[in-house]
């Protein structure tokens, strides 16, 4: 692609947990909600470990495939200052969650509708660490769009066990799993746009 | 002896790669910068050319989301920070030169004696309680931020012996396309440091690597207040958001 050159990516380093993670940041949608369901996983580097500094974001449709968004993710306190998170009357569509100690993440939302006919809805994401030079983009496909899935022509150049990464598992009660491996084996499958 | 390379060492795995050119952005396989090593996927990115695709939008941000005063990282404590007060100002635009209006610029850095507000940087170097050490601000309809914020120091990290990181902030931005995001960190012209900074010099090409550096720009500076420099910064990004022009 041509045009200006772009500036370079760099690290999110180790330190970003007091500036990027904000209350609520990973409840889209309030647990309260009766079609939350929640998307939870590990990120693991190349050696099968749990990674403690890596930044989850997620960008979705809602339930009727709108991408507008709204504002208000990171409201603020009137009074001190301080981000209180999103009221939930509009839906922001956008989370982000440090991972934990144990390199969990979880986000509470709603399944996103289809962005456009025929469309198969899918979590956008973009995952950042220390140690990962330039951010990474995947998707979480729902199980109950995997078959919709396997026929999408955009994918249609990955091996079967290839696109399963990119599949969450069904647990009980509208949980889904979805772990991130970065290196490896069953590494998930990364995407480039142009 | 420890297994811990030494600085020479490092300066060897940097020289293998340097000069090459043409590359935009750091290669995640980069290992003078140790972390890096079982963190970066050994399979090729699977390329997607779907107009349609989801990360052709992304999220919004207004005025709920920031306030006036985040800005100002020297505001908030009940006297001035230490060190040199500077203001950083620049216009974030597309790789076709449209500025991206109303999104979120956020930044985070040490203090300016090296030390993050992070219980995690536990070098001797003091906190400062006059000094959040994070801010946000949304870019104007030029696409243009600005802070006002203490120079950071230099501090040590392990990569390896006697590591130091140059000055930097970080910066975390946001377009009009997910796939417009963007996380870098911004360096302050002449730092002697940078030739032994993996991290920096993971951007192998020189012409690359310059545009993560500021400009020092004498009529950005506040008489009596600050020191001004100028970042102007490019998001990457797919062709395809060429054809956003009127966006949302
Ligand atoms: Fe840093």
């Amino acid at each position: 692609m041509t045009g200006l050159p772009p500036t370079p990516a760099q690290t999110v380093g180790p330190f970003f947990g007091y500036a990027l993670p904000f209350t609520g940041g990973g409840d889209i949608v309030p647990i309260s909600h009766p079609d939350a369901i929640t998307v939870h996983g590990y990120v693991f580097d190349g050696a099968g470990q749990p990674i403690p500094d890596a930044l989850v974001e997620i960008w979705q449709a809602d339930r009727d495939g709108g991408l507008t968004g709204a504002p208000g993710s990171l409201r603020h306190d009137p009074v001190d200052g301080s981000v209180v998170g999103r009221d939930h009357v509009e839906f922001t569509g956008f989370a982000r969650v440090p991972t934990d100690a144990d390199g969990h993440w979880a986000v509470r939302t709603v399944p996103p509708g289809a962005h456009s006919a025929n469309a198969t809805p899918y979590l956008a994401v973009a995952v950042f660490a220390r140690g990962l030079l330039h951010h990474l983009y995947t998707r979480v496909y729902l199980p109950e769009h995997a078959t919709a899935l396997s026929a999408d022509p955009a994918l249609s150049g990955l091996p079967a066990d290839r696109l399963s990464t990119m599949v969450a598992a069904a647990e009980r009660d509208r949980r889904y799993r979805f772990d991130i491996r970065l290196q490896g084996e069953g590494e998930t499958v990364f995407l480039a746009f142009e | 002896m420890s297994n811990e390379p030494s600085q020479r060492d490092i300066d060897t795995q940097i020289a293998e790669q340097a000069g090459r050119t043409g590359l935009d952005h750091p290669s995640r396989d980069y290992p003078a910068y140790r972390s890096s090593l079982l963190r970066y996927p050994t399979q090729a990115l699977t390329v997607i050319r779907d107009p349609e695709a989801v990360e052709l939008t992304g999220p919004v941000f207004g005025v709920t989301d920031v306030t006036e005063l985040d800005h100002d990282l020297t505001q908030g404590g009940f006297a001035e920070p230490g060190g040199q007060r500077i203001t950083v100002t620049g216009v974030v635009k597309d790789r076709q030169s449209k500025p991206v209006r109303g999104q979120l610029v956020e930044i985070w850095q040490a203090n300016a004696a090296g030390r993050y507000a992070h219980q995690r940087d536990q070098h001797p170097a003091p906190l400062d309680p006059n000094f959040t050490g994070f801010g946000r601000c949304l870019t104007d309809d030029e696409g243009r931020y600005e802070f006002t914020t203490i120079r950071p120091g230099a501090y040590p990290w392990r990569n390896h012996r006697n590591a130091w990181r140059p000055a930097h902030i970080h910066f975390s931005l946001f377009g009009t396309a997910f796939a417009q995001r963007m996380v870098t960190q911004m360096y302050f012209p002449g730092d002697p440091l940078f030739p032994y900074d993996p991290i920096l010099q993971s951007v192998t090409d020189p012409a690359a690597r310059e545009r993560l550096v500021a400009t020092y720009e004498h009529d950005l500076s506040v008489p009596e207040w600050s020191l001004g420099y100028r970042w102007d910064i490019v998001l990457d990004g797919p062709a395809a958001t060429l054809f956003e022009e009127d966006g949302r």
